[in-house]
């Protein structure tokens, strides 16, 4: 593999473990907080599965740049990170949560397929894993739009309050650089532009079965992965204080 | 022994793939069931302590991720050891686990069907909470994955 290749790649890993790694901590940060028992444990469980998969892509990333994962997770300030934001946004009330994991379960559910004919067989093996895992994620968080979107004046108030902040920023998703064309003809890695379609035959109607009108004149966000909401500093002071006290210990 | 459920073992579990012996080294090949299962790492050292219990000393442990780990690989001898343990075994799907989301699951404790759903997530990633209409206790099910 070149460099260009490879770099583009460690990109688009960094990105997809970013991606599950801060959304993991927002979901964990329910923990003892859900209004539901049933729900405290359920979040407790997709925090867990997404750490593992941030764990599992930090891996792969392991092989192509020789940083571990915990060198990735705990040791990177927020400029170095590639999550999207809507992820790092703080985690809201339960209709922001439950949205968030919405749309993101169903665009991981996309690429996941889409990656399992990857010509980066490593990739390919990893999200055949992940993809099983996955299948209970957006089961859940469909069905918690759906009850809050057919619940009471409150719950869709609040849902469609949380989809009129989000949807702006799911644009990120789908965006493109000029090496991921590089990655797409060589097979690696699928356009995420190609995805958006797929992405909204999936959520929309589903939104709009749950009374949701998705906003129609919003500014959607075109800024890159690279760039942060100041929420990011305030998640990684949380989540690395630990690991930075003592980068020596032992766990 | 699995770290999570001590009544069954990794080959009943279906996570040991394959073993190749070659000249002093014995090479153990397991899948992984959950990707952030925290069990993975004492699973690793409980294959190594196994095979050196044995008299051999150089033990390698692969890792191999494709194809990937599915309930369906639970032997029918583990599934009655999940049973007896209070787990109810995971409904056979064949590769697609929706299918047994309209399946109701046999209370391992008194065989009744007429149970319902409680979460399908619970203690641990492996674990969904079901209860038993019949005799009222709530249990857990070992998740079709």
């Amino acid at each position: 593999m070149n460099n260009a290749l490879k770099n583009a790649l460690l990109n688009r890993l960094i990105g997809m473990a970013d991606d599950e790694l801060i959304l993991s901590h927002r979901n964990a940060e329910w923990t003892g907080h859900a209004p539901l028992l049933e729900e405290d444990i359920a979040l407790a469980n997709l925090a867990q599965d997404e750490l593992g998969h941030a764990t599992v892509l930090l891996g792969l990333v392991e092989e192509l740049n020789g940083k571990t994962p915990d060198q990735m997770a705990y040791f990177r300030d927020a400029a170095e990170f590639r999550n999207v934001q809507f992820l790092e946004l703080p985690k809201g009330d339960w209709a922001f949560t439950m949205l968030r994991q919405y749309l993101f379960d169903a665009y991981e559910t996309i690429l996941y397929n889409r990656l399992l004919t990857s010509s980066y067989q490593p990739l390919a093996d990893v999200v055949a894993k992940f993809r099983g895992e996955e299948i209970y994620h957006l089961r859940h968080s469909h069905m918690w739009v759906e009850r809050l979107g057919l619940g009471t004046d409150e719950s869709l108030g609040r849902l469609q309050a949380a989809l009129d902040q989000m949807w702006p920023l799911t644009a990120q998703l789908f965006q493109v650089s000029e090496a991921d064309n590089l990655l797409s003809e060589e097979g690696v890695f699928p356009l995420a532009a190609d995805m958006a379609d797929e992405w909204q035959e999936i959520v929309l109607p589903h939104l709009a079965n749950c009374s949701l009108h998705v906003p129609t004149h919003a500014t959607m966000l075109l800024a890159g992965r690279e760039t942060h909401t100041h929420f990011l500093n305030d998640l990684l002071t949380d989540m690395q204080q630990v690991a930075r006290w003592d980068p020596s210990a032992e766990w | 022994m699995d770290p999570e459920i001590p009544v069954i073992s990794l080959i009943e579990m279906g996570i040991i793939r394959d073993v190749t012996v070659a000249a002093e080294q014995v090479s153990v090949t397991m899948t992984p069931t959950f990707s952030g299962c925290p069990a993975l790492l004492e699973m690793e050292s409980l294959i190594i302590e196994a095979v050196q219990t044995l008299g051999v000393e150089q033990v390698v442990v692969n890792k191999q991720l494709n194809p990937p780990w599915t309930s369906d690989w639970i032997t029918e001898t583990g599934r009655a050891k999940l049973k007896a343990f209070g787990l109810a075994p995971p409904g056979m799907h064949g590769g697609n686990v929706t299918m047994t989301f309209f399946d109701l699951v046999e209370c391992p404790r008194c065989d009744s069907k007429n149970t319902k759903l409680q979460n399908s997530f619970g203690t641990t990633l492996c674990r969904a909470i079901w209860v038993c209409n019949d005799c009222l206790e709530p249990f857990e099910q070992f998740k079709p994955l």
